[in-house]
């Protein structure tokens, strides 16, 4: 460690821009970590009009939605009516897309107005971590409410309840095929032979590969498989959500990690005792705390401070917020931006820290019509290689800084930096105030004479969006 | 003509494509490239939503006919490839290819994939290129795993990894990412200035650099303007993409191909893309048109953008996810099906060939009674491609390419 670095303890600009949303000319950074944690543990600061709905309403709205389908199916083909229930269907379902809009834009609403910036921040790494996409339109229209009801809550609680929410969604259930898992010896398999229903280790190997343990840690395919069996049973119900059918489960007991679940008539309260006990293992607290560092501070992040987090994960159970307190008491986390220490923003931190410090007003995210925030927003992440929560596999987004400094990647945010800022502000604000705002007081002097120097404010603000200082945190 | 307007003329011709290139269209496609070395050329292209083989190339048969009853009673379209199978109508511009042997056609082939006929599952076993998705199968796509392992395969020429959206080159052989329809103006003082706060961060200049190479180079539209007037000019075009929806989107698959001929006749050795829109479940005698013309328009492009020495080096695999259900739905069109076919073009191949065997088309001869039943693994034909035109050997293919594909006997794919 640089003798320099080793007291420092906070910086109100790092703060912001490597455990924040950055800097915003209204908002305020935080004093302080005491300050950081209070907001982590406290209630969380409401938006005005930003709700997200149940999923028990989630099911209403898609049981309407997929009513008006069902009728305008079954009426007759060729008819006026037929054409006018479809009418309405589509309609319906174009409702649902510009719902999904309004969604992405309170989410981006609370990035850019949020006092608890670090809470947005680790919103967006755990939806990451229960990467969840839909692959039909059910689920597409499901996705961000699992990321609501099922990741938010949990930030700043114990990660076993994380887990068992979010793992156990009937959207994770979709996206992991465990909807389609059956016990080959349960009830419902010997009832019909004919089909060779069986089981789907997708769910039980991501569960232990990425989202407890980790890959190449101390489980075998023999786990993989008992933990498969005792998932059986596991399925999404329309209507109730995610249910456990005990026909449809593999019989007798098993053995997960040396530890018999499920003794015996199986229940899901099996299920959630085998998830908080893969929660609350040594591998776990090793694996979540080197993702969170390596997201937050660095790629190749400081061993005492990987120690030091993984033991308060141990110490308190999981408990999140000491982890990220952990991680916000240690000099490493602290470390200036230099040649391969700190991170280049993925281009959704990208993105939405320049809404931040160009104060993109309120109401104009939250009321944003579906086609402009795809041309604003869908397009252009897409284009920088990050489609809004839409990762290729369950692993999510990759944490490398070489996968985003790309030829495209920089073409694609000089696209948008040169663009989208003018089509959102109507006046853009003058690229000299604009570095201090982005860039805080320790601007480097090359930016702060670019930004002097452009000929105009659409270049001016795009160079300070692309510079380096602000790309990377 | 004066310098001034030559230089107009010439930034307002690029303007104009960069206006068409920054539509924020749905069919905005990045196409992968990496270099090695040797002369021989791979393009892959993957067919987004589930090619109905038996339309494309439509056999001249009576139980088809009954299962079919409006799409196989169309007009013959006269361009008649073997035994009455006729090629669509919206294919006739390959026909000269087929006629100088430089298109083919597998048909009954299908991925591993069975009974469930899901688009995003079906991809991922295109792409991934294995026998499964569950149990302990790779994370990366079997064009990347090719590259791997490529004998005198010269990496210094392939860059960073791009931000790929494509499983089929995902993975840890470097593979350059581009979109060509990414497109910006900037001053010539822009791009000093960027130049000049990227100074002392040699990564991020470097890709920058690159970028504007390859923006420049007909990839997009990047350049540095120095007339004020026609800066403003450009600028408001920029404006105007960002709040309406470009006329140009509809050819954005041909700058796709036009931007990989490029790469392919310089460096570049391997190419992919995709082409979306077959899933074509209503009025499929309409709605497979655009997807056809789109897959003719992208392989002309590739001809004629490689030049006539590179294109007798190229072979190109167009693929899909899955084929249809043999039987026209109630709507006109076909539901997913499994047995599909793959596309063959290219200098390289042997043309006017159909490899493959066709199932019938008795209830009994189909897939669960519905789809065209699959008689051949397309991972084979793709694997054969592979060794013919980079000398991979048997135990890679099957092993590391495409775990658990037997590559058989070969079926004589290139010339």
């Amino acid at each position: 460690m640089n003798e320099e670095h080793a007291e420092l303890v906070f910086d109100p600009d790092m703060a912001q821009t490597r455990f924040g949303y950055g800097r915003s000319p209204l908002v305020p950074g935080p004093r302080d970590v005491d300050e950081m944690v209070a907001q982590l543990r406290g209630t969380e600061e409401p938006l005005a009009g930003v709700r997200f709905p149940s999923d028990e309403e989630m099911r209403e709205r898609i049981a309407a939605l997929m009513g008006k389908r069902r009728v305008f199916r079954s009426a007759a083909e060729g008819s006026l009516e037929r054409e006018r229930l479809q009418k309405q269907y589509r309609a319906a379902r174009r409702a649902a897309f510009q719902e999904i809009a309004g969604w992405t834009g309170a989410t981006l609403a609370r990035r850019v107005w949020s006092r608890d910036g670090l809470r947005e921040r680790l919103v967006a790494f755990w939806a990451d971590h229960f990467s969840a996409p839909g692959k039909n339109e059910r689920y597409k229209y499901t996705a961000p409410s699992h990321v609501a009801n099922a990741v938010r809550p949990h930030v700043a609680g114990r990660f076993e309840e994380m887990l068992i929410a979010a793992a156990l969604h009937p959207q994770m259930l979709h996206y992991l095929d465990q909807s389609t898992s059956i016990g080959p010896n349960s009830p419902f398999a010997k009832a019909k032979p004919e089909k060779h229903l069986g089981l789907n280790e997708n769910l039980a190997r991501e569960l232990l590969e990425l989202h407890t343990l980790g890959v190449g840690s101390s489980y075998t395919q023999y786990d993989v498989r008992q933990l498969a069996e005792l998932l059986s049973g596991l399925t999404a119900h329309p209507n109730k959500g995610t249910v456990y059918v005990t026909k449809r489960t593999e019989p007798g007991s098993e053995t997960v990690l040396g530890k018999e679940y499920g003794t015996r008539r199986s229940r899901i309260s099996d299920v959630e005792s085998a998830l908080r006990d893969l929660a609350r293992h040594p591998d776990t607290a090793r694996h979540l705390s080197r993702k969170l560092a390596v997201h937050f501070v660095s790629e190749t992040p400081d061993e005492d401070l990987l120690v030091s987090m993984a033991a308060r994960y141990l110490e308190t159970d999981g408990d999140l917020v000491e982890v990220v307190e952990a991680m916000l008491r240690h000099p490493a986390s602290w470390h200036p931006v230099e040649h391969g220490i700190g991170n280049f923003k993925q281009p959704e931190l990208f993105v939405s820290s320049a809404l931040r410090a160009l104060a993109v007003p309120l109401d104009q995210l939250l009321t944003v019509r579906r086609n402009r925030l795809d041309q604003l927003l869908g397009t252009p992440l897409r284009t920088m290689g990050q489609p809004w929560r839409q990762p290729i596999g369950p692993d999510g987004f990759s944490e490398e800084d070489v996968h985003w400094i790309t030829a495209q990647g920089m073409a694609a945010r000089l696209q948008w930096a040169l663009s989208v800022p003018t089509a959102l502000v109507g006046d853009l604000p003058d690229p000299r105030a604009f570095v201090e705002t982005a860039l805080g007081p320790n601007a480097p002097a090359a930016v702060r004479f670019a930004a002097g120097a452009a000929e105009n404010r659409r270049e001016g603000i795009a160079l300070v969006l692309m510079s380096p200082g602000f790309q990377r945190v | 003509m004066g310098k001034a307007d030559m230089n107009r003329r010439a930034f307002l011709g690029r303007g104009l494509a960069m206006g068409c290139s920054l539509a924020a269209s749905p069919l905005l496609t990045p196409v992968s490239f990496a270099a090695t070395s040797g002369e021989n050329r791979l393009v892959v292209i993957i067919l987004r939503g589930g090619l109905d083989g038996l339309d494309l190339l439509q056999p001249a048969d009576p139980g088809l006919q009954l299962l079919r009853p409006t799409l196989a009673a169309r007009k013959p379209s006269g361009m008649e490839v073997s035994g009455g199978a006729m090629l669509h109508k919206s294919c006739a511009p390959l026909w000269p290819l087929w006629r100088s042997g430089e298109l083919a056609f597998v048909q009954g082939v299908s991925t591993p994939y069975r009974n469930k006929r899901s688009h995003f599952d079906g991809q991922d076993y295109l792409e991934a290129g294995t026998t499964s998705l569950s149990g302990t199968g790779p994370r990366d796509g079997w064009l990347n795993r090719m590259l791997q392992n490529m004998p005198g395969s010269e990496m210094s020429t392939a860059y960073a990894v791009g931000a790929d959206p494509m499983l089929l080159s995902r993975g840890d052989a470097s593979v350059e990412t581009w979109s060509p329809d990414v497109g910006f103006v900037l001053s010539s003082q822009g791009a000093r200035l960027l130049e000049l706060t990227m100074e002392r961060d040699p990564q991020m200049s470097l890709a920058m650099s690159r970028a504007l190479l390859l923006a420049g180079e007909g990839g997009g539209g990047a350049m540095a303007v120095d007339d004020a007037s026609m800066m403003d000019e450009l600028e408001g075009m920029m404006d105007a993409q960002m709040t309406t929806n470009g006329k140009g989107a509809a050819q954005a698959h041909v700058r796709v191909a036009e931007f990989a001929a490029q790469q392919l006749r310089d460096a570049a050795r391997v190419a992919c893309f995709s082409i979306g829109g077959w899933d074509t479940h209503a009025n499929q005698a309409k709605a497979l048109q655009r997807p056809l013309t789109r897959l003719s328009d992208s392989l002309l492009a590739l001809k004629s953008g490689v030049g006539d020495k590179v294109w007798s080096r190229t072979t190109v695999l167009a693929m899909t996810e899955f084929g249809r259900t043999v039987a026209e739905n109630g709507t006109k069109g076909t539901d997913h099906g499994t047995g599909g076919m793959m596309v063959m073009a290219g200098g390289a191949i042997r043309g006017q060939q159909i490899h493959g065997q066709l199932a019938g088309f008795e209830e009994a001869d189909l897939y669960q009674g519905r789809d065209l039943m699959p008689t051949d693994d397309v991972r084979r034909y793709a694997a054969w491609a592979i060794r013919e035109s980079f000398g991979l050997d048997r135990a890679a293919l099957e092993s590391v390419v495409f775990p658990g594909m037997q590559l058989g006997d070969a079926p004589g794919l290139l010339a």
